[in-house]
Protein backbone atom coordinates (compact mmCIF):
# COMPACT_ATOMS: atom_id res chain seq x y z
CA UNK A 1 0.00 0.00 0.00
CA UNK A 2 2.87 2.26 -0.22
CA UNK A 3 1.86 3.73 -3.40
CA UNK A 4 -0.67 5.10 -1.65
CA UNK A 5 0.87 7.82 -0.01
CA UNK A 6 0.42 10.27 -2.88
CA UNK A 7 -3.53 10.08 -1.34
CA UNK A 8 -2.32 12.49 1.28
CA UNK A 9 -0.52 15.18 -0.25
CA UNK A 10 -3.31 17.54 -0.29
CA UNK A 11 -3.84 17.25 2.95
CA UNK A 12 -0.72 17.67 4.06
CA UNK A 13 -0.33 21.03 1.99
CA UNK A 14 -3.88 21.91 4.25
CA UNK A 15 -1.99 20.64 7.51
CA UNK A 16 0.87 22.72 6.98
CA UNK A 17 -0.96 26.05 5.84
CA UNK A 18 -3.71 26.02 7.94
CA UNK A 19 -2.84 24.13 10.77
CA UNK A 20 1.10 24.36 11.64
CA UNK A 21 2.00 28.23 10.57
CA UNK A 22 -0.83 29.58 12.19
CA UNK A 23 0.23 27.95 15.66
CA UNK A 24 3.64 28.85 14.66
CA UNK A 25 2.46 32.20 14.16
CA UNK A 26 0.91 32.67 17.24
CA UNK A 27 4.55 31.95 18.83
CA UNK A 28 6.17 34.25 16.42
CA UNK A 29 3.83 36.92 17.44
CA UNK A 30 3.70 36.04 21.20
CA UNK A 31 7.63 36.64 21.21
CA UNK A 32 7.75 40.07 18.62
CA UNK A 33 7.35 43.22 18.57
CA UNK A 34 5.31 45.67 16.44
CA UNK A 35 8.59 45.99 14.20
CA UNK A 36 9.00 42.00 14.09
CA UNK A 37 12.41 42.41 16.76
CA UNK A 38 12.58 39.16 19.29
CA UNK A 39 11.21 40.21 22.76
CA UNK A 40 10.04 38.67 25.95
CA UNK A 41 7.71 41.44 27.32
CA UNK A 42 4.00 39.79 26.21
CA UNK A 43 4.93 36.99 27.69
CA UNK A 44 5.88 38.84 30.79
CA UNK A 45 2.85 41.32 30.67
CA UNK A 46 0.97 37.92 30.90
CA UNK A 47 2.16 38.48 34.55
CA UNK A 48 -0.31 41.39 35.23
CA UNK A 49 -3.10 39.35 34.60
CA UNK A 50 -2.22 36.31 37.12
CA UNK A 51 -5.89 37.08 38.74
CA UNK A 52 -8.07 36.17 35.98
CA UNK A 53 -5.61 33.38 34.91
CA UNK A 54 -6.61 31.92 38.41
CA UNK A 55 -10.39 32.98 38.46
CA UNK A 56 -10.16 31.03 35.19
CA UNK A 57 -8.66 27.57 36.83
CA UNK A 58 -10.31 28.16 40.23
CA UNK A 59 -13.77 28.34 38.43
CA UNK A 60 -13.46 25.74 35.68
CA UNK A 61 -11.81 23.74 38.66
CA UNK A 62 -15.16 23.80 40.50
CA UNK A 63 -17.35 22.87 37.44
CA UNK A 64 -15.38 20.07 36.67
CA UNK A 65 -15.67 18.75 40.29
CA UNK A 66 -19.57 19.16 39.94
CA UNK A 67 -19.74 17.72 36.60
CA UNK A 68 -17.91 14.64 37.84
CA UNK A 69 -19.96 14.28 40.45
CA UNK A 70 -23.32 15.06 39.08
CA UNK A 71 -22.69 12.90 36.14
CA UNK A 72 -21.00 10.15 37.81
CA UNK A 73 -24.46 8.34 39.10
CA UNK A 74 -26.32 9.12 36.11
CA UNK A 75 -23.67 7.52 34.22
CA UNK A 76 -23.44 4.17 36.27
CA UNK A 77 -27.07 4.10 36.17
CA UNK A 78 -27.70 4.57 32.47
CA UNK A 79 -24.48 1.45 31.86
CA UNK A 80 -26.87 -0.70 33.91
CA UNK A 81 -30.47 0.06 32.83
CA UNK A 82 -31.58 -2.32 29.90
CA UNK A 83 -29.51 -2.60 26.55
CA UNK A 84 -32.82 -1.37 24.51
CA UNK A 85 -33.21 1.73 27.13
CA UNK A 86 -29.87 2.59 27.08
CA UNK A 87 -29.80 3.92 23.57
CA UNK A 88 -33.33 5.95 24.16
CA UNK A 89 -32.38 7.36 27.70
CA UNK A 90 -28.79 8.34 26.22
CA UNK A 91 -30.19 9.96 23.60
CA UNK A 92 -32.42 11.96 26.13
CA UNK A 93 -29.90 12.88 28.18
CA UNK A 94 -27.34 14.09 25.41
CA UNK A 95 -30.63 16.15 23.45
CA UNK A 96 -30.12 19.49 25.42
CA UNK A 97 -26.46 19.47 23.80
CA UNK A 98 -27.39 19.69 20.58
CA UNK A 99 -28.84 22.61 20.90
CA UNK A 100 -26.59 26.02 19.89
CA UNK A 101 -24.33 26.45 22.63
CA UNK A 102 -25.34 29.95 22.50
CA UNK A 103 -29.00 29.81 23.03
CA UNK A 104 -28.04 27.28 26.39
CA UNK A 105 -26.74 30.00 27.83
CA UNK A 106 -28.54 32.14 26.71
CA UNK A 107 -31.95 30.42 28.56
CA UNK A 108 -29.70 30.51 31.65
CA UNK A 109 -29.47 34.56 31.12
CA UNK A 110 -33.29 34.66 31.15
CA UNK A 111 -33.82 32.42 33.79
CA UNK A 112 -31.23 34.20 36.24
CA UNK A 113 -31.89 38.31 35.30
CA UNK A 114 -33.12 40.62 37.83
CA UNK A 115 -36.52 39.83 36.49
CA UNK A 116 -35.88 36.74 35.20
CA UNK A 117 -38.56 34.04 36.63
CA UNK A 118 -36.35 32.56 39.21
CA UNK A 119 -36.68 36.23 40.69
CA UNK A 120 -40.24 36.12 39.73
CA UNK A 121 -41.08 32.80 41.76
CA UNK A 122 -39.23 33.68 44.76
CA UNK A 123 -40.87 37.40 45.04
CA UNK A 124 -44.03 34.76 45.20
CA UNK A 125 -42.98 34.03 48.43
CA UNK A 126 -41.66 37.79 49.65
CA UNK A 127 -38.31 36.63 49.21
CA UNK A 128 -36.03 38.51 46.91
CA UNK A 129 -35.01 39.83 44.90
CA UNK A 130 -31.09 37.84 44.50
CA UNK A 131 -28.69 38.80 42.55
CA UNK A 132 -28.36 36.00 40.88
CA UNK A 133 -26.92 36.98 37.29
CA UNK A 134 -23.43 38.53 36.81
CA UNK A 135 -21.63 36.42 39.23
CA UNK A 136 -19.11 33.81 40.04
CA UNK A 137 -21.73 31.41 40.91
CA UNK A 138 -23.59 32.04 37.27
CA UNK A 139 -20.97 31.27 35.38
CA UNK A 140 -19.97 28.26 36.89
CA UNK A 141 -23.40 27.40 36.58
CA UNK A 142 -23.34 27.97 33.00
CA UNK A 143 -20.26 25.95 32.58
CA UNK A 144 -21.81 23.14 34.39
CA UNK A 145 -24.74 22.97 32.19
CA UNK A 146 -22.92 23.42 29.12
CA UNK A 147 -20.54 20.84 29.54
CA UNK A 148 -22.30 18.11 31.63
CA UNK A 149 -22.63 15.68 28.73
CA UNK A 150 -19.40 16.13 27.72
CA UNK A 151 -18.59 14.29 31.48
CA UNK A 152 -21.31 11.93 31.21
CA UNK A 153 -20.66 10.30 27.42
CA UNK A 154 -16.87 9.06 28.64
CA UNK A 155 -18.01 8.13 31.82
CA UNK A 156 -20.97 6.16 29.74
CA UNK A 157 -18.90 4.61 27.12
CA UNK A 158 -15.99 3.07 29.75
CA UNK A 159 -18.22 1.78 32.71
CA UNK A 160 -20.60 0.20 29.61
CA UNK A 161 -18.18 -2.54 29.47
CA UNK A 162 -17.95 -2.98 33.31
CA UNK A 163 -19.64 -6.18 33.32
CA UNK A 164 -22.10 -7.22 35.25
CA UNK A 165 -20.46 -10.42 36.56
CA UNK A 166 -17.60 -8.49 37.58
CA UNK A 167 -19.90 -6.60 40.35
CA UNK A 168 -21.70 -9.84 41.36
CA UNK A 169 -18.49 -11.04 41.75
CA UNK A 170 -16.75 -8.53 43.73
CA UNK A 171 -20.39 -8.69 46.25
CA UNK A 172 -20.23 -12.79 46.54
CA UNK A 173 -16.41 -11.90 47.80
CA UNK A 174 -17.62 -9.62 50.63
CA UNK A 175 -18.32 -6.25 49.43
CA UNK A 176 -20.66 -4.01 50.54
CA UNK A 177 -21.89 -1.45 48.03
CA UNK A 178 -19.83 1.11 49.40
CA UNK A 179 -16.59 -0.81 48.58
CA UNK A 180 -17.50 -2.47 45.37
CA UNK A 181 -17.62 1.23 44.29
CA UNK A 182 -14.34 2.35 45.75
CA UNK A 183 -12.79 -0.94 44.93
CA UNK A 184 -14.26 -2.33 41.95
CA UNK A 185 -16.33 0.34 40.11
CA UNK A 186 -14.14 3.66 40.48
CA UNK A 187 -10.83 1.75 39.53
CA UNK A 188 -12.25 0.36 36.16
CA UNK A 189 -13.72 3.84 35.29
CA UNK A 190 -10.49 5.90 35.43
CA UNK A 191 -10.10 6.30 31.94
CA UNK A 192 -13.61 7.95 31.52
CA UNK A 193 -12.86 10.31 34.71
CA UNK A 194 -9.88 11.50 32.79
CA UNK A 195 -11.11 11.84 29.58
CA UNK A 196 -14.35 13.29 31.17
CA UNK A 197 -12.18 16.04 32.92
CA UNK A 198 -10.06 17.23 30.20
CA UNK A 199 -13.58 17.33 28.04
CA UNK A 200 -14.92 19.57 30.37
CA UNK A 201 -11.89 21.51 31.97
CA UNK A 202 -10.76 22.54 28.71
CA UNK A 203 -13.61 24.79 27.03
CA UNK A 204 -14.66 25.42 31.01
CA UNK A 205 -11.17 27.34 30.83
CA UNK A 206 -10.93 28.90 27.51
CA UNK A 207 -14.76 30.16 27.20
CA UNK A 208 -15.59 33.68 26.88
CA UNK A 209 -19.41 33.36 25.99
CA UNK A 210 -20.29 32.06 29.50
CA UNK A 211 -18.53 34.51 31.14
CA UNK A 212 -20.01 37.44 29.28
CA UNK A 213 -23.10 36.54 29.10
CA UNK A 214 -24.05 34.99 32.62
CA UNK A 215 -20.49 37.11 34.35
CA UNK A 216 -21.50 40.45 33.50
CA UNK A 217 -18.58 42.31 32.71
CA UNK A 218 -16.99 42.15 36.17
CA UNK A 219 -15.80 38.23 35.46
CA UNK A 220 -13.59 38.37 33.22
CA UNK A 221 -11.74 34.78 32.00
CA UNK A 222 -8.87 34.41 30.23
CA UNK A 223 -11.16 33.56 26.95
CA UNK A 224 -12.39 37.44 27.57
CA UNK A 225 -8.94 38.45 28.18
CA UNK A 226 -7.66 36.87 24.88
CA UNK A 227 -10.59 38.06 22.36
CA UNK A 228 -10.21 41.73 23.75
CA UNK A 229 -6.89 41.70 22.67
CA UNK A 230 -8.38 40.16 19.07
CA UNK A 231 -11.70 41.70 18.71
CA UNK A 232 -11.91 44.05 21.51
CA UNK A 233 -11.03 48.11 22.41
CA UNK A 234 -7.76 46.73 23.27
CA UNK A 235 -6.29 45.64 20.45
CA UNK A 236 -2.74 44.01 20.87
CA UNK A 237 -2.02 40.92 18.58
CA UNK A 238 1.06 40.26 20.34
CA UNK A 239 -0.40 40.58 23.66
CA UNK A 240 -3.15 38.13 22.53
CA UNK A 241 -0.56 35.49 21.15
CA UNK A 242 1.11 35.77 24.87
CA UNK A 243 -1.76 35.01 26.76
CA UNK A 244 -2.94 32.66 23.85
CA UNK A 245 0.47 30.74 24.19
CA UNK A 246 0.61 30.17 27.91
CA UNK A 247 -2.84 28.99 27.89
CA UNK A 248 -1.56 26.56 25.51
CA UNK A 249 0.68 25.27 27.88
CA UNK A 250 -1.30 25.40 30.78
CA UNK A 251 -3.80 22.97 29.07
CA UNK A 252 -0.84 20.94 27.65
CA UNK A 253 0.71 20.11 31.14
CA UNK A 254 -2.64 19.56 32.71
CA UNK A 255 -3.32 16.94 29.34
CA UNK A 256 -0.02 15.39 30.26
CA UNK A 257 -0.69 14.81 33.74
CA UNK A 258 -3.92 13.39 32.72
CA UNK A 259 -2.29 11.18 30.46
CA UNK A 260 -0.59 9.62 32.95
CA UNK A 261 -3.50 7.55 34.24
CA UNK A 262 -3.29 5.85 30.60
CA UNK A 263 -5.16 2.72 30.59
CA UNK A 264 -2.39 0.89 29.69
CA UNK A 265 -0.68 1.45 32.43
CA UNK A 266 -3.30 0.18 34.95
CA UNK A 267 -2.72 -1.81 37.74
CA UNK A 268 -5.75 -3.77 38.76
CA UNK A 269 -4.96 -5.57 42.16
CA UNK B 1 -32.16 2.57 46.40
CA UNK B 2 -33.94 2.06 43.20
CA UNK B 3 -36.30 4.21 43.92
CA UNK B 4 -33.52 7.16 44.82
CA UNK B 5 -31.53 6.69 41.84
CA UNK B 6 -34.93 7.35 39.73
CA UNK B 7 -35.48 10.57 41.70
CA UNK B 8 -31.93 11.38 41.03
CA UNK B 9 -32.24 10.92 37.29
CA UNK B 10 -35.56 13.09 37.33
CA UNK B 11 -33.73 15.88 39.20
CA UNK B 12 -30.69 15.87 36.33
CA UNK B 13 -33.30 15.99 33.66
CA UNK B 14 -35.22 18.20 34.85
CA UNK B 15 -31.92 20.66 35.43
CA UNK B 16 -31.10 19.78 31.58
CA UNK B 17 -34.40 20.43 30.14
CA UNK B 18 -35.92 23.54 32.01
CA UNK B 19 -34.34 26.17 30.54
CA UNK B 20 -35.00 24.94 27.47
CA UNK B 21 -39.00 24.29 28.09
CA UNK B 22 -38.84 27.85 29.49
CA UNK B 23 -37.67 29.00 26.45
CA UNK B 24 -40.12 27.30 24.54
CA UNK B 25 -43.21 28.64 26.45
CA UNK B 26 -42.04 32.20 26.33
CA UNK B 27 -41.75 31.73 23.23
CA UNK B 28 -45.56 32.33 22.65
CA UNK B 29 -45.63 34.96 25.22
CA UNK B 30 -47.66 38.39 24.12
CA UNK B 31 -45.23 40.37 25.57
CA UNK B 32 -41.36 40.71 26.47
CA UNK B 33 -41.69 39.83 30.01
CA UNK B 34 -39.34 36.92 30.90
CA UNK B 35 -41.46 36.05 33.90
CA UNK B 36 -45.19 36.55 33.64
CA UNK B 37 -47.15 34.67 30.81
CA UNK B 38 -49.32 36.89 29.86
CA UNK B 39 -51.08 35.54 26.89
CA UNK B 40 -50.60 33.41 23.97
CA UNK B 41 -49.67 34.80 20.64
CA UNK B 42 -46.89 33.54 17.31
CA UNK B 43 -46.03 37.08 16.80
CA UNK B 44 -42.24 36.35 17.39
CA UNK B 45 -42.07 33.06 15.10
CA UNK B 46 -43.65 35.69 12.62
CA UNK B 47 -40.97 38.70 13.23
CA UNK B 48 -38.71 36.06 13.20
CA UNK B 49 -39.61 34.82 9.50
CA UNK B 50 -39.56 38.79 8.14
CA UNK B 51 -36.13 38.72 9.79
CA UNK B 52 -33.71 38.77 6.88
CA UNK B 53 -31.09 39.15 8.86
CA UNK B 54 -31.64 35.68 10.27
CA UNK B 55 -32.98 34.11 7.41
CA UNK B 56 -29.97 35.02 5.12
CA UNK B 57 -27.43 34.12 8.28
CA UNK B 58 -29.09 30.59 8.40
CA UNK B 59 -29.09 30.06 4.32
CA UNK B 60 -25.28 30.67 4.78
CA UNK B 61 -24.95 28.43 7.97
CA UNK B 62 -26.80 25.95 6.01
CA UNK B 63 -24.50 26.74 2.30
CA UNK B 64 -20.62 26.61 4.55
CA UNK B 65 -21.93 23.74 6.65
CA UNK B 66 -22.85 21.51 3.45
CA UNK B 67 -19.30 22.68 1.50
CA UNK B 68 -17.35 22.62 4.47
CA UNK B 69 -18.13 19.24 5.64
CA UNK B 70 -18.07 17.42 1.83
CA UNK B 71 -14.86 19.37 1.35
CA UNK B 72 -13.26 17.98 4.40
CA UNK B 73 -14.65 14.64 4.17
CA UNK B 74 -12.72 14.17 0.42
CA UNK B 75 -9.47 16.13 1.94
CA UNK B 76 -10.19 14.17 5.33
CA UNK B 77 -10.84 10.21 3.55
CA UNK B 78 -7.72 11.04 0.94
CA UNK B 79 -5.99 12.05 3.87
CA UNK B 80 -6.26 9.00 5.81
CA UNK B 81 -5.45 6.56 2.85
CA UNK B 82 -2.08 8.37 2.74
CA UNK B 83 -1.28 8.42 6.09
CA UNK B 84 -2.40 4.66 7.09
CA UNK B 85 0.39 3.73 4.59
CA UNK B 86 2.90 5.73 5.71
CA UNK B 87 6.30 4.72 8.00
CA UNK B 88 5.88 5.12 11.74
CA UNK B 89 7.42 8.51 12.39
CA UNK B 90 5.92 10.20 9.74
CA UNK B 91 2.68 8.94 10.36
CA UNK B 92 3.20 10.06 14.22
CA UNK B 93 3.83 13.39 13.26
CA UNK B 94 1.35 13.99 11.06
CA UNK B 95 -1.25 12.18 13.07
CA UNK B 96 0.06 14.66 16.49
CA UNK B 97 -0.58 18.10 13.97
CA UNK B 98 -3.94 16.81 12.93
CA UNK B 99 -5.15 16.34 16.49
CA UNK B 100 -3.71 20.16 17.42
CA UNK B 101 -7.04 21.29 16.54
CA UNK B 102 -8.86 18.79 18.65
CA UNK B 103 -6.87 18.95 21.68
CA UNK B 104 -6.56 22.92 21.51
CA UNK B 105 -9.20 24.87 23.01
CA UNK B 106 -11.36 26.70 20.24
CA UNK B 107 -10.40 29.89 20.85
CA UNK B 108 -6.93 29.47 20.29
CA UNK B 109 -7.75 27.88 16.57
CA UNK B 110 -9.74 30.55 16.00
CA UNK B 111 -7.22 33.38 16.90
CA UNK B 112 -4.20 31.28 15.04
CA UNK B 113 -6.40 31.63 12.02
CA UNK B 114 -7.32 35.18 12.61
CA UNK B 115 -3.72 35.98 13.03
CA UNK B 116 -2.94 33.99 9.21
CA UNK B 117 -5.56 35.72 7.63
CA UNK B 118 -4.60 39.56 8.68
CA UNK B 119 -1.26 38.38 7.55
CA UNK B 120 -2.37 37.46 4.27
CA UNK B 121 -5.31 40.54 3.99
CA UNK B 122 -3.12 42.80 4.13
CA UNK B 123 -0.33 41.66 1.65
CA UNK B 124 -3.27 39.94 -1.00
CA UNK B 125 -6.13 42.70 -0.48
CA UNK B 126 -8.43 40.00 0.10
CA UNK B 127 -11.31 40.55 2.88
CA UNK B 128 -12.37 38.57 5.96
CA UNK B 129 -15.97 36.77 4.65
CA UNK B 130 -17.17 33.80 3.15
CA UNK B 131 -13.61 32.53 1.94
CA UNK B 132 -11.67 32.58 5.22
CA UNK B 133 -15.03 31.00 7.08
CA UNK B 134 -15.04 28.24 4.49
CA UNK B 135 -11.26 27.82 4.63
CA UNK B 136 -11.88 27.58 9.06
CA UNK B 137 -14.43 25.57 9.21
CA UNK B 138 -12.87 23.41 6.69
CA UNK B 139 -9.80 23.11 9.01
CA UNK B 140 -11.35 22.17 12.02
CA UNK B 141 -13.44 19.49 10.33
CA UNK B 142 -10.84 17.62 8.52
CA UNK B 143 -9.27 16.35 11.85
CA UNK B 144 -12.92 14.72 12.75
CA UNK B 145 -13.02 13.15 9.31
CA UNK B 146 -9.26 11.93 9.94
CA UNK B 147 -9.88 10.42 13.23
CA UNK B 148 -12.90 8.59 12.55
CA UNK B 149 -11.80 7.04 9.41
CA UNK B 150 -8.12 5.81 10.43
CA UNK B 151 -9.69 3.44 13.01
CA UNK B 152 -11.54 1.92 9.93
CA UNK B 153 -8.31 0.73 8.80
CA UNK B 154 -7.00 -0.81 12.21
CA UNK B 155 -9.91 -3.06 11.77
CA UNK B 156 -9.03 -3.86 8.21
CA UNK B 157 -7.23 -7.12 7.02
CA UNK B 158 -4.00 -5.27 5.48
CA UNK B 159 -3.40 -7.63 2.75
CA UNK B 160 -7.09 -6.65 1.42
CA UNK B 161 -5.75 -3.87 -1.05
CA UNK B 162 -3.03 -6.48 -2.73
CA UNK B 163 -5.29 -9.43 -2.60
CA UNK B 164 -7.61 -7.69 -4.65
CA UNK B 165 -4.78 -6.11 -7.31
CA UNK B 166 -3.77 -10.02 -7.45
CA UNK B 167 -7.20 -10.88 -8.17
CA UNK B 168 -6.97 -8.52 -11.27
CA UNK B 169 -8.25 -5.13 -10.07
CA UNK B 170 -6.19 -2.03 -11.00
CA UNK B 171 -4.82 -0.15 -8.10
CA UNK B 172 -7.69 2.45 -8.32
CA UNK B 173 -10.24 -0.41 -8.52
CA UNK B 174 -8.84 -1.88 -5.60
CA UNK B 175 -8.99 1.36 -3.65
CA UNK B 176 -12.77 1.93 -5.23
CA UNK B 177 -14.13 -1.31 -5.11
CA UNK B 178 -12.14 -2.79 -1.97
CA UNK B 179 -11.10 -0.26 0.49
CA UNK B 180 -13.73 2.39 -0.11
CA UNK B 181 -16.74 0.37 1.29
CA UNK B 182 -14.31 -1.49 4.23
CA UNK B 183 -13.62 1.99 5.20
CA UNK B 184 -17.39 3.61 4.41
CA UNK B 185 -18.82 3.68 8.19
CA UNK B 186 -15.68 5.97 9.01
CA UNK B 187 -16.49 8.15 6.33
CA UNK B 188 -20.11 8.80 6.64
CA UNK B 189 -19.80 9.36 10.53
CA UNK B 190 -16.97 12.11 10.23
CA UNK B 191 -19.59 13.58 7.64
CA UNK B 192 -22.19 13.84 9.46
CA UNK B 193 -19.66 15.42 12.68
CA UNK B 194 -18.39 17.76 10.42
CA UNK B 195 -21.79 18.64 8.93
CA UNK B 196 -23.04 19.10 12.67
CA UNK B 197 -19.85 20.95 14.26
CA UNK B 198 -20.19 23.70 11.30
CA UNK B 199 -23.46 24.20 11.86
CA UNK B 200 -23.07 24.79 15.52
CA UNK B 201 -19.57 26.42 15.62
CA UNK B 202 -19.71 29.83 16.99
CA UNK B 203 -16.07 30.97 18.75
CA UNK B 204 -13.74 30.00 15.42
CA UNK B 205 -16.56 31.42 13.12
CA UNK B 206 -16.20 34.61 15.21
CA UNK B 207 -12.81 34.91 14.82
CA UNK B 208 -12.78 34.23 11.20
CA UNK B 209 -16.00 35.82 9.58
CA UNK B 210 -15.49 39.27 9.39
CA UNK B 211 -18.45 41.16 8.71
CA UNK B 212 -20.18 40.25 5.58
CA UNK B 213 -20.28 36.90 5.99
CA UNK B 214 -22.12 35.60 9.16
CA UNK B 215 -23.36 32.56 10.37
CA UNK B 216 -26.40 31.90 12.55
CA UNK B 217 -24.59 31.50 15.73
CA UNK B 218 -23.03 34.69 15.15
CA UNK B 219 -26.08 36.81 14.97
CA UNK B 220 -27.28 34.82 17.73
CA UNK B 221 -24.39 36.30 19.72
CA UNK B 222 -25.07 39.53 18.25
CA UNK B 223 -28.44 39.53 19.40
CA UNK B 224 -28.35 38.34 22.96
CA UNK B 225 -25.74 41.12 23.51
CA UNK B 226 -28.58 43.97 22.69
CA UNK B 227 -31.84 43.65 23.76
CA UNK B 228 -33.67 40.60 24.84
CA UNK B 229 -35.96 40.02 21.81
CA UNK B 230 -38.17 36.96 22.14
CA UNK B 231 -37.47 35.93 18.51
CA UNK B 232 -34.55 34.13 20.28
CA UNK B 233 -37.62 32.07 21.93
CA UNK B 234 -38.81 31.47 18.61
CA UNK B 235 -35.79 30.44 17.22
CA UNK B 236 -34.90 28.65 20.26
CA UNK B 237 -37.73 26.79 19.62
CA UNK B 238 -37.44 25.62 15.74
CA UNK B 239 -33.92 24.64 16.42
CA UNK B 240 -35.15 22.41 19.71
CA UNK B 241 -38.24 21.00 17.60
CA UNK B 242 -35.54 19.88 14.34
CA UNK B 243 -33.17 18.71 16.74
CA UNK B 244 -35.53 16.53 18.39
CA UNK B 245 -37.08 15.03 14.81
CA UNK B 246 -33.41 14.41 13.60
CA UNK B 247 -32.53 12.47 16.95
CA UNK B 248 -35.66 10.69 16.78
CA UNK B 249 -35.37 9.65 12.96
CA UNK B 250 -31.77 8.68 14.05
CA UNK B 251 -32.81 6.57 16.26
CA UNK B 252 -35.79 4.58 14.28
CA UNK B 253 -32.94 3.81 11.55
CA UNK B 254 -30.18 2.41 14.03
CA UNK B 255 -32.85 0.65 15.69
CA UNK B 256 -33.69 -0.73 12.26
CA UNK B 257 -30.52 -1.66 11.48
CA UNK B 258 -29.65 -3.74 15.29
CA UNK B 259 -32.93 -5.78 14.14
CA UNK B 260 -32.00 -6.64 10.69
CA UNK B 261 -28.35 -7.65 11.82
CA UNK B 262 -29.86 -9.85 15.02
CA UNK B 263 -32.23 -11.40 11.86
CA UNK B 264 -29.55 -11.81 9.64
CA UNK B 265 -26.73 -13.08 13.07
Amino acid sequence: MKKLKVFAAPYLVWMIVFIAVPLLMVAYFAFTDDNGAFTVEHIANVGQYANIFIRSIWLALIATVICLIIAYPVAFMLSRMKKHHQGTMLMIVMLPMWMNFLLRTYAWMTLLGNNGLINYLFSLIGLGPFKLINTEGAVVLGMVYNYLPFMILPLYSVMVKIDKSVLEAASDLGCNSASTLFRVVIPLSVPGIMSGITMVFVPAISTFIISRMLGGGSNLLIGDLIEMQFLGNSYNPHLGAGISLVLMVIILLIMTIMNQFDPDDQVLI
Amino acid sequence: MKKLGKIYMALVLFFLYIPIFVLIVFSFNETKSRSVFSGFTLEWYERLFKNEIIISSLINTIIIAVVASIAATVLGTLAAIGINSMRKVPKAIVLNVTNMPVINPEIVTGVSLMLLFVFFAARMNFEFGFVTLLIAHITFNVPYVILNVMPKFKQMDPNLFEAAQDLGCSPFSALYKVILPEIMPGIVSGFLMSFTFSLDDFVVSYFTSGSTSQTLPITIYSMTRRKISPEINALSTLIFIVVVIVLIVKNIIENRQFKKEKREA
